[in-house]
């Protein structure tokens, strides 16, 4: 996984020259060349790669080839506000998600049932983009109860921007956190209903009725807790997407997070921030494929057992 | 004499099971007639178009940003309105749905072309090959393919010079989107070429010499297209939303020859002075089409029963 990823970042070197986007279409040859030395452009591929790992074993990604300044400093600056947004779209995606899901998979055929599939197949359906739009008009512009952009009442905790601790930063992350969570959210709904379902047949589910448990202990404590293992996979695995969608979301709602930086990267072809924004998400990946794998252990007594 | 023979396939056809799942998911026809209107009137724009939006001389400022007709300010000989150039909503809509259609269909024949060759290839001949191919593809597989696309996009945008990015952005776009595409091809292909593999008929191909490039295009290929067709249905509706997104992003298709995500940031940009209407028509055009192709694929899914998941 580091090794591919590597790869990927040393083909950056090779991609568009940086020069002409930096300078003016007037600057002279000279200059051009005065500031292909200071980059270090010049070098041969496998010294500024070499350069390049060294540099970034030590946190170090470079200076921005548009902003002049270092990438790391850019990144951790923005890094607060992705995460808190990830953070709370997540939240939303759990909790909504797997109760609705448990909901329409104990009590399949009432209508409220019927509606939430419904809708989740709609939703399934749904780019991010639209959904964001379709929020910002009905919320921002038409009923004008919340911000449309931006983030805001952001409170300095030194080495951290949080926005989670004021009334003006949680109007502000709402629209965001619920157009990134929805898609999720209908995915999530989906398997732990149908995990639910299945569940709800097996034998031990019986027995616990007929020991005469409340039904909210069977549905919670019995049924729910086999149903985690896939959920837990697929849950990963949507985080990772969530970090991906942010991208969408935070060009949508102009949302000042490390998406939006990477995309203002790729347009004027900022390779360093480009390189650093990946090795950060295959970072993520890495970090979530670790927590799940731990999770299996809390979850599954099996799995816990079997390695011992 | 030709006449029997093409009642009896019709009637086979009627026979069978696909056709009779078809036939009784009222959801399924919805679906397929929503897909079939969709395409048919986004390929015949030029000649159902009330306007020609590429065409200056159909275009008048003064008429811009025109609500739809039957809104107050409205004028009949714009159905939809207009946009901020004073074009046609219904005829960009139209074009556009086109374009986006066209980049769909492509980007997934793309993924499609790449992911099946890999994905028999590393089926049937196994070992090495099959580890090297399996392990890109799921390596490919743990990054979202919205951001691939996005990268793959970004650097081929970067490859190009500045002038030539918007005459090349369409074939950008769609080579983009094909190689976010291949992995699931590739999975599906080989999974089925494995299991064809092992059968009888190929053992004996293989008995009677011929070479192994045959046996996979000639014999195997033909046997694994069932499901590669469900996933290039899904597939498509995917595409269609990546061209859009990208569009969106201001990394896809320039707004001189607007796809439907282009048509919706430029409307994005007039949504706070209300005029909804640039927005909200190609919204409604991208989501019936995207949700009427996985309406189309999450049925054939179930009548064709691969065992995809």
């Amino acid at each position: 996984m580091a090794a591919v990823s590597a790869i990927s970042f040393s083909l950056f070197n090779f991609v568009g020259d940086p020069v002409n986007n930096m300078v003016g279409q007037d600057a002279t040859r000279e200059q051009r060349v005065e500031i292909r030395q200071q980059l270090g452009l010049d070098d041969p591929v496998l010294t500024q790669y070499t350069r390049f790992i060294g540099n970034v074993l030590q946190g170090d990604f470079g200076l921005s080839y548009r902003i002049k300044r270092p990438v790391s400093t850019l990144i951790l600056e923005r890094l607060p506000a992705t995460l808190e947004l990830v953070f709370v779209s997540a939240l939303i995606a759990l909790v909504v998600g797997i109760g609705l899901g448990v909901y329409t998979g104990i009590k399949r055929d009432t209508w409220v049932s019927r509606i939430v599939m419904a809708v989740s197949l709609i939703g399934v359906s749904l780019p991010t983009f639209i959904i964001g739009i379709a929020l910002i008009y009905l919320f921002a512009v038409h009923l004008r109860w919340l911000p449309s952009s931006g983030r805001s009442g952001t409170i300095d905790l030194g080495f951290w921007k949080t926005s989670l601790l004021s009334v003006d930063g949680w109007r502000a992350i709402v629209l965001p956190a619920i157009t990134l969570s929805l898609f999720q959210l209908t995915m999530i709904l989906r398997l732990v209903r149908a995990e639910m379902l299945e569940v709800m047949r097996a034998d031990y589910i019986k027995f616990a009725r007929a020991r005469g448990l409340a039904e909210r202990t069977i549905y919670f404590v019995h049924a729910l807790r086999n149903t985690l293992v896939p959920v837990i996979t697929v849950i990963g695995l949507n985080i990772g997407g969530l970090i991906a969608y942010s991208v969408i979301t935070e060009t949508v709602f102009q949302w000042p997070g490390t998406g939006l930086m990477f995309i203002q990267a790729v347009d004027f072809v900022d390779v360093p921030i480009m390189a650093a924004y990946l090795i950060f998400v295959a970072l993520l990946f890495v970090v979530i494929n670790l927590i799940v794998d731990i999770l299996y252990f809390v979850v599954d007594p099996r799995i816990r057992l079997g390695g011992s | 004499m030709a006449e029997p023979t093409t009642q009896s396939r019709w009637q086979r056809f009627l026979d069978n099971d696909v056709t009779w799942s078809f036939l009784h998911t009222p959801s399924a026809i919805v679906a397929a007639c929503v897909t079939v209107i969709a395409v048919s009137a986004a390929l015949a724009a030029p000649w159902i178009a009330p306007y020609d939006p590429f065409d200056p001389s159909q275009i008048s400022l003064w008429d811009g940003k025109l609500p739809p007709a039957w809104v107050e300010g409205g004028s009949s000989a714009y159905l939809l309105g207009t946009d901020n150039q004073g074009r046609d909503m219904l005829s960009t809509i139209l074009y556009g749905g086109r374009l986006s259609i066209v980049v769909g269909f492509v980007a997934v024949f793309l993924g499609m072309l790449l992911g099946v060759t890999l994905g028999v290839i590393s089926g049937y001949l196994g070992g090495k090959v099959d580890a090297i191919i399996m392990r890109f593809a799921d390596v490919q597989l743990t990054i979202p393919g919205i951001l691939l696309a996005i990268l793959i996009n970004g650097i081929g945008r970067a490859i190009l010079p500045i002038d030539m990015r918007d005459d090349f952005a369409i074939y950008v776009v769609i080579i983009a989107i094909g190689l976010t595409d291949w992995p699931q091809f590739a999975r599906v292909a080989r999974g089925a070429t494995m299991v064809e593999a092992q059968k009888e008929y190929v053992q004996s191909a293989r008995v009677i010499g011929l070479p192994g490039w045959l046996i996979m295009i000639r014999h195997i290929l033909p046997n694994t297209l069932r499901p590669i067709l469900v996933i290039a249905t899904i597939g498509l509706a995917l595409a269609v939303i990546a061209e859009a997104t990208l569009s969106f992003l201001g990394q896809g298709i320039p707004p001189t020859t607007p796809s439907l995500g282009t048509l919706i940031r430029v409307g994005n940009e007039y949504l706070f002075s209300g005029l909804w209407w640039i927005t909200l028509f190609p919204g409604i055009a991208l989501v019936v089409l995207v949700f009427a192709v996985n309406l189309l694929g999450d049925w054939m899914r179930d009548a064709l029963n691969p065992k995809l998941r």
